[in-house]
């Protein structure tokens, strides 16, 4: 039985009819053509179909499309500026070697910049356990902890130039 | 440094770009017109007879387009997926090869088996029609473990495989370690398990299969490592496709770690699905199929035992090991548990003789293969134990009883009692680095602080070197592979002075774009963003043999350098045509090419330009064009090196095991870009410290898998591990390649499960304690401190 669901995904508004069952993972890659959100498992433990609901990161292998409806949806292609200007956490991951085969990568970063963003200067531990939902199986994890670390300070340089601007 | 993106430069990846904002393309993502989605039927038995398939209800499902079986592709005449290597048996007799269909024709053999194939218009129809398919199975008696297998009562996976075995294999000189062990003073002994793993890429496995049936064209985009062993492998002995009919594709691919050298049956199904139905077939595992069907590692069960004199100098090594092989042999499968085992038992020492028995047999289990370091970091795990134990015997400290049989730098070339000769190598000086990296000094007092608030502090040690840049292919030939093992690189100079290079080997993590490029960039002196690397594509490049064994810089590499040796020949030529001088009076360097003695040159860009525009070439003398090709074949293997040290605390209240400090100090020969090296180095570990204390792949007696999925098999997190000290020395450079380069790809996990169980062991020495297979769970250690202290466990 389809129905129909409406909600913003990168800052554009979409409508379509879908299967109820259809996972938000699946509307985002298949219906929608949003790729750079990954399936890693199917039992909501890898983390890299991280994406944004509202603000708040989500497993959208874990969610159902008809559970976001209304809501805004930011996925790994619309974390950059729309210049293409990386998010400072796109930046640090990049400068600091936090990615090697990059499919974990997209819901990694999506869950680093909520994690910074609830605590925005996290110490090494309270990185790795904030990023204990996402599985890498090529860093080590060791130098994606430093890209956080450094991405949280470009965060919070980002963030006070904002308020300095106002 | 000439030029800021060159040699030794950490450049930041070139290929991140495209990751980090979501636009990668990996197979899965790819869609066709007009594509259908495969799910495939699999066996819930661990051996069963198929006595009937029913497809029907199926077949009148929404969406669902095609049902195929066993018995389809045997009537198309698809062939068995053929094995890459031949093993021979301690009596000549050649291993036992059964076949290894596709889809099962009739007999299933481990659970995942698959048995048919869903074709529908939507993956959601393919997988509710999958349950749909009634299979009439006439269960038949398991086995699942490789130690029952070799029982006399067990059940036979193969008819013609007589007691499960496929090969019973020995390398080395038994007559020379039995008089070794006859005038031992001290004698080591170990039994230990090489527990199995699932390697896990991230990324689960695909293939999307397209026919065109305008021009007989076949397609295949798969997550592989090595596209063109792929082509050879399922073009000529499954599906007879002449390689110039079929193109195989590795796009972006999530993660090998060896998982996906090997040919999968999945991806004969959609190529010759494709053409069947007349549309393109797409499948993708999803992480439940991965657990079942990716070719899983390790799983041996050794016994070992270490000859040593009074002042315990290694006098000679036994070992023997039973290997498990799965219900059917995978790709290179033969290979890991002989050559790429036995080979290295001699580790770092000098052990003057050794001898290594292997017996590798069939189980109702899933294939076992290569999972990165392949055999290696089995014989790392055995040879470190066995060193520590042998320690203990011979009452030496564990770093005295290494520096006194190391082979010393001034030996090598070094030839073992096991067949390899490495070439350069300083062993002591590696531990030497590592020592005060964990303040080794400072450990006493440590302990004697971890002791004082209740907890049990150990450190541990593991030298490994590993065979890597595989292979010299008259080496491997001998030895029973069935393939060469060399790579090919083409160079291409643009009219405007850009480069695209197109490498067989394939980055699926390892940043081939970047350090490939820095190569190019070095040598000609241009800038890194006029680099192109292209890699995995059959149609693309010229040929290939993949990327495994950490093989892609020492062998991939080496045939860049050998195709940019003939660019720069032949640009010389052109640079002495326009500069009206003799050729042997040009002088390169950085890109330039300048006529001695004189301030005349020429840049690589303009002799681009006029290779291009040859309006006044001699053409009987010069040809038009800047673009050339090389194969490379190695002299030898490289061989990387190094002392990995760990330390642990034990809460023995809960049995939890934290690594508290981990260092690794690596002999990789030259280094092109430390940080990808680093990076290298820090995932391997990681991989490593993972079967020590997490990983372990468990059959039951019947062969159903009990840790299929992440939340049975336990995957390292970013909580379960710490931040690493790594170090590398680059004054052993590989003398037989022309970067020098050794490999760094599987080092870390080479090394780090041995460290850390001997620094569990060490930390449980109080107990009694003098081993522990992997992994040291909280439960298995917290078991063995309570039957230890049994006024513990009654409070």
């Amino acid at each position: 039985m389809p129905s129909t669901v409406t909600m913003t995904v990168n800052g554009k508004t979409v409508t379509r009819e879908v299967e109820e069952r259809t996972l938000l993972v699946t509307f985002l890659r298949e219906t929608l053509g949003l790729t750079g959100t990954h399936v890693g498992c199917d039992t909501s433990q890898c983390g890299a179909c991280v994406v944004h609901v509202d603000g708040r990161s989500v497993k959208s292998c874990t969610a159902l499309a008809l559970q976001a409806d209304g809501a805004a949806v930011t996925t790994i292609e619309g974390l950059a500026a729309a210049d293409g200007t990386l998010h400072p956490m796109q930046a640090a991951f990049r400068e600091h070697h936090g990615l090697q085969c990059g499919f974990c990568t997209p819901g990694m970063v999506m869950s680093a910049v909520d994690l910074v963003r609830d605590n925005p200067s996290p110490t090494e531990q309270e990185i790795r356990e904030g990023l204990e939902g996402n599985i890498c199986r090529c860093t080590g994890y060791h130098n994606i902890v430093k890209a956080v670390m450094a991405g949280a300070e470009a965060m919070a340089g980002t963030e006070s130039a904002k308020v300095a601007a106002e | 440094m000439a030029n800021p993106n060159g040699i030794g430069a950490p450049v930041r990846r070139r290929e991140d770009q495209r990751f980090l904002t979501g636009r990668g393309s990996y197979t899965d993502d790819f869609k066709r017109p007009n594509m259908t989605h495969a799910v495939h039927v699999r066996s819930p038995y661990a051996h069963a007879l198929v006595k009937g398939i029913d497809a029907a209800e199926a077949l009148a499902a929404p969406g669902v387009v095609a049902v195929l079986t066993g018995a389809d592709m045997e009537a198309d005449k698809v062939g068995s997926l053929p094995c890459g290597w031949q093993i021979h048996s301690k009596d000549g007799s050649p291993m036992k090869e059964p076949g290894h269909f596709p889809l099962a024709r009739g007999r299933v053999r481990y659970v995942g088996d698959a048995v048919a194939v869903v074709i529908a218009e939507t993956r959601e129809q393919a997988r509710d029609a999958a349950e749909l398919v009634v299979v009439e199975y006439e269960e038949l008696p398991a086995v699942a473990s490789s130690t029952r297998a070799v029982e006399g009562a067990a059940a036979l996976v193969h008819d013609d495989a007589p007691g499960n075995v496929c090969y019973d294999w020995h390398l080395g000189d038994k007559a020379a370690v039995d008089a070794a062990f006859a005038q031992a003073a001290h004698v080591a002994r170990i039994d230990l398990v090489n527990n199995r793993l699932v390697p896990n890429a991230m990324e689960p496995r695909a293939a999307l299969g397209e026919y065109d049936a305008a021009t007989g064209d076949y397609t295949l985009t798969t997550t592989s490592q090595n596209p063109h062993v792929i082509r050879l492998l399922m073009g000529a002995f499954v599906l007879g496709i002449p390689e110039h009919k079929l193109r195989v594709v590795a796009p972006d691919v999530g993660g090998g770690f060896g998982s996906k050298i090997f040919h999968y049956g999945e991806e004969a199904v959609v190529t010759w699905a494709a053409r069947r139905i007349g549309r393109p077939v797409k499948w993708t595992a999803d992480r439940s199929e991965s657990f079942l069907t990716d070719a899983h590692g390790r799983d041996h069960v050794s016994h070992a035992e270490m000859a040593m004199d009074k002042d315990g100098h290694f006098l000679g090594l036994r070992v023997s090991t039973l290997a498990n092989l799965g219900a059917y042999l995978s790709t290179f499968a033969p290979s890991i548990p002989t050559y790429l085992y036995a080979t290295l038992l001699a580790g770092q020492y000098k052990t003057p003789a050794i001898y290594a028995e292997v017996k590798a047999v069939f189980t109702n289990t899933a294939p076992v293969d290569a999972y990165r370091g392949a055999g290696r970091p089995e014989a790392c795990y055995l040879i470190e134990r066995l060193v520590d134990v042998a320690a203990g015997v011979a009452g030496l400290d564990r770093t005295e009883i290494r520096r006194r049989n190391f082979v010393p730098a001034e030996a090598m070339p070094y030839q073992t009692p096991v067949a390899l000769q490495y070439d350069t190598g300083d062993f002591a000086k590696n531990l030497e680095i590592a020592l005060p990296l964990v303040d080794y000094d400072g450990f006493q007092a440590r302990k004697a602080a971890s002791r004082a608030k209740g907890k049990l502090r150990g450190i541990g040690f593991a030298t490994y070197i590993e065979a890597c840049g595989i292979a010299p292919s008259n080496v491997a030939g001998a030895l029973g592979a069935r393939a060469g093992l060399y790579e090919c690189a083409e160079v291409r100079f643009h009219p405007t002075g850009s480069v695209t290079v197109f490498t067989g080997s394939h980055s699926h993590g390892q940043g081939h774009e970047t350090t490939f490029a820095q190569l190019v960039a070095e040598r000609f002196g241009i800038p890194i963003e006029n680099v192109e690397i292209v890699h995995g594509d059959t149609a693309k490049i010229p040929f290939g043999m993949g990327t495994y064994g950490s093989r892609s810089l020492a062998v991939g590499g080496s045939a860049l350098v050998k195709a940019m040796d003939k660019v720069e020949r032949k640009a010389r030529k052109i640079a002495a045509h326009m500069l009206e001088a003799a050729e042997s009076d040009i002088e390169v360097k950085d890109g330039r090419f300048t006529v001695a003695g004189t301030d005349k040159g020429l840049g690589i860009g303009d002799i681009a330009l006029q290779a291009y525009v040859p309006h006044n070439f001699p053409l009987d003398e010069l040809e038009p064009g800047l673009d050339e090709q090389a194969f490379y074949d190695p002299k030898n293997f490289t061989y990387p090196n190094g002392c990995h040290v760990c330390e642990v605390e034990i809460d023995p209240e809960t049995g939890v095991t934290e690594v508290v400090a981990f260092a690794a100090v690596d002999d990789f020969g030259r280094v092109i870009n430390p940080l990808i090296v680093e990076g290298q180095v820090h995932g391997g570990l990681v991989q490593g410290i993972g079967q020590a204390l997490f990983e372990n792949c468990v059959y039951d007696e019947s062969g159903q898998l009990l840790t299929g999925s992440y939340m049975d098999y336990c995957m390292p997190r970013a909580d379960d591990v710490p931040s690493f000290t790594v170090r590398y020395h680059e004054d052993q450079p590989c003398t037989h390649n022309p970067l020098g380069v050794k490999g760094c790809g599987e080092a870390g996990t080479i090394g780090a499960s041995a460290a850390v169980m001997n620094a569990v062991v060490d930390a449980l020495a109080a107990y009694g304690v003098t081993h522990m297979d992997m992994p040291a769970t909280p439960e298995k250690v917290w078991r063995v401190i309570q039957a230890a202290t049994p006024a513990m466990a009654a409070e």
